[in-house]
């Protein structure tokens, strides 16, 4: 079973987001890049299945060169082989400009399923993964909890988390499916595996590689266009509930949510 | 020339849900703006008695696409339908939920009609009858204001719960028009096989208009009863911080934050959450905060409204109890 994980790079959840002074980007200094959590699911699931299946597992990534570095923490995790495409013509994609350039990486390999991770932390769109399977024309299964592939891999059967509750669906092989947290518990990687992920190939390939037009993808492309970022209000403090016992509290803070806020 | 709004009604089992009326309403606020008329595009079986609920809420016309294999949503199936009726009526916007269904059918119609789409938007404005939509991103640590280009139709999804709901116009009735579109049982690649339903009739948190939330001052998962207790006297739906939820002592579909849910209730009770800035990004659109916590320097005091510095364990349910005397 030959599987290709789609990997994003984006700032640690710590991070304290600060708007740059074009106000169309973020600060970007001393920022820490990781692995897009919700990816972290993706690879650790196709890792399972390879283990399962037999095969090969795959990562690609779009993005500048640093990007290099999550790809090889999923190599030192467990895949075989990377692919990044690297091209100053990308920056400023939208969704489906990365779906595209993916698409191209993907239209000449051979291969039964497609992860990625559900979002992208940073620009939480989200729609990548349903961007790519549209223009592969393979079935979509996201936000999955939980994922079995049939004994002969011709079919996946997927729990996918909804609003009050799972739906579980059918899909034929191949198909693309976005991993939700909760899918598995992602390895760490060893150090074993670390030192043999160095010699592991990562191709890098350009637009011009893929046969992409540098109009089709790229700012140029985008469909999207940000026109300012700009942080959120303000939240202030508000007060502090007074009261000698935790029944005197609780009082007051009734009192206050009943005829000051009105929500209860 | 693209011309009119429409909006994609979500139902259940044959009941509209309430994002369906949040989008008549922003629909209905633009379409105004631009002189123009509001569409709802609803999809399922047996469902065109529903039709008339969105026309009170400011829909001009409805259009109804009636069919079983319609019933439960599917991407395959809906995307299909709107593709082609979108293709044939050339609609200037698009608005859907930014539920679990309108993120996933989202991406697809945009991609299969090649043009842009703007996710999860919390405010819609019009430059020349052109979008502009305003996103959380970083879970909200931030917020990017987009535009479309080359897009007709333009597509967006609407964050539930941030919309206003218009009053509801009881005399007021939409056109409702059978769709004509064909359905081919090839282009269905996926099948719902099951669907598990969650005990209790409590709203998602994505929903919720009052949640009560328990963090790692909870101490273990045999404490939430007191949450619980508190969540089922004001009909709250029950939250949980990361570290609770990595502990084990909830599920995953309880977290609110970065890596879980994104949420914006009327209340949140905070109680043992320290406030990560993960968790924080995650509530602080709700409307009103409530924060129980030991330690009076933990974060999430500089977020909420109101602070009750105090043992959670002796405060919770001292609040449900005093919470009875008023209901």
């Amino acid at each position: 079973m030959n599987i290709l994980v789609c990997l994003k790079q984006v700032p640690d959840t710590e991070t304290q987001i600060k708007v740059a002074p074009d106000s169309k980007s973020i600060v970007t200094d001393n920022i820490k890049w990781v692995m897009n959590p919700y990816d972290e699911y993706a690879v650790e699931e196709g890792l399972r299945l390879k283990e399962k299946f037999g095969g090969e597992v795959t990562i690609i990534g779009v993005g500048p060169t640093k990007v290099t570095e999550s790809i090889r923490t999923a190599l030192a995790m467990g895949a075989d082989k990377g692919i990044l495409v690297d091209d100053p013509a990308l920056t400023g994609s939208d969704s489906l400009g990365t779906a595209k350039i993916l698409a191209a990486v993907i239209k000449d390999l051979d291969y039964n399923l497609i992860l990625c991770g559900k979002q992208g932390v940073d620009d939480d769109y989200g729609v990548v993964g349903s961007n790519l399977a549209e223009l592969l024309g393979i079935p979509q299964i996201s936000i999955v909890l939980k994922l079995e592939v049939s004994e002969d891999g011709s079919t996946v059967k997927a729990h996918r988390e909804v609003e009050g509750g799972t739906l579980v669906i059918e899909a034929s092989l191949p198909a693309l499916i976005t991993a939700q947290k909760g899918l598995n518990e992602p390895r760490y990687a060893s150090l074993p595996g670390i030192m043999k992920a160095k010699k592991k190939p990562l191709d890098v390939k350009t637009i011009a590689d893929l046969g992409l037009d540098a109009s089709e993808v790229g700012e140029s492309g985008a469909k999207i266009k940000i026109m300012q970022i700009t942080p959120p209000e303000e939240r202030l403090a508000g007060k502090i509930v007074e009261g000698e016992t935790p029944q005197e509290k609780a009082a007051n803070l009734v009192k206050l949510l009943h005829e000051e806020a009105k929500v209860i | 020339m693209a011309q009119g709004i429409w909006i994609v009604a979500e139902q259940k089992e044959g009941e509209l849900r309430k994002i369906s009326f949040e989008l008549v309403s922003e629909g209905k606020r633009l379409a105004d703006k631009m002189g123009q008329s509001v569409t709802a595009i609803l999809l399922g079986s047996n469902i065109k008695e529903k039709a008339p609920e969105l026309g009170k809420y400011g829909a001009d016309k409805v259009i109804v696409a009636d069919d079983n294999r319609l019933a439960t949503y599917t991407t395959d199936a809906y995307v299909s339908v709107i593709a082609e009726l979108a293709q044939k009526e050339e609609p200037a916007i698009i608005l859907l939920g930014a539920s679990v269904q309108g993120k996933d059918l989202s991406g697809r119609l945009a991609a299969r009609l090649g043009v842009g789409m703007a996710q999860d938007c919390v405010e819609f404005s019009l430059d020349n009858s052109n979008l502009v939509a305003k996103r959380p991103i970083y879970a909200g640590k931030a917020y990017a204001t987009v535009t479309f280009k080359d897009s007709s139709p333009q597509i967006a999804t609407a964050r539930p719960n941030v919309f206003e709901l218009n009053e509801p116009d009881e005399s007021r009735s939409a056109e409702v028009i059978d769709a004509a579109f064909s359905l081919d049982d090839s282009q269905l690649k996926t099948k719902v096989v099951e669907v598990i339903q969650e005990a209790g009739d409590k709203p998602d948190l994505t929903e919720a208009e009052l949640i009560v939330s328990g963090g790692r001052g909870m101490k273990g998962p045999e404490n939430y009863n007191i949450i619980e207790e508190l969540a089922d006297l004001i009909g709250a739906t029950v939250g949980a911080s990361r570290s609770a939820v990595d502990a084990g002592w909830r599920p995953h579909s309880d977290q609110v934050g970065q890596t879980g849910k994104v949420v914006s209730p009327n209340l949140y009770i905070a109680c043992g959450i320290s406030g990560a800035i993960q968790h924080l990004a995650g509530m602080s659109t709700s409307k009103y905060i409530v924060a129980i916590n030991k330690d009076p320097e933990a974060p999430i005091f500089q977020k909420a409204d109101y602070g009750v510095v105090g043992d959670l364990f002796d405060v919770v349910p001292a609040l449900t109890e005093e919470i009875k005397k008023i209901l």
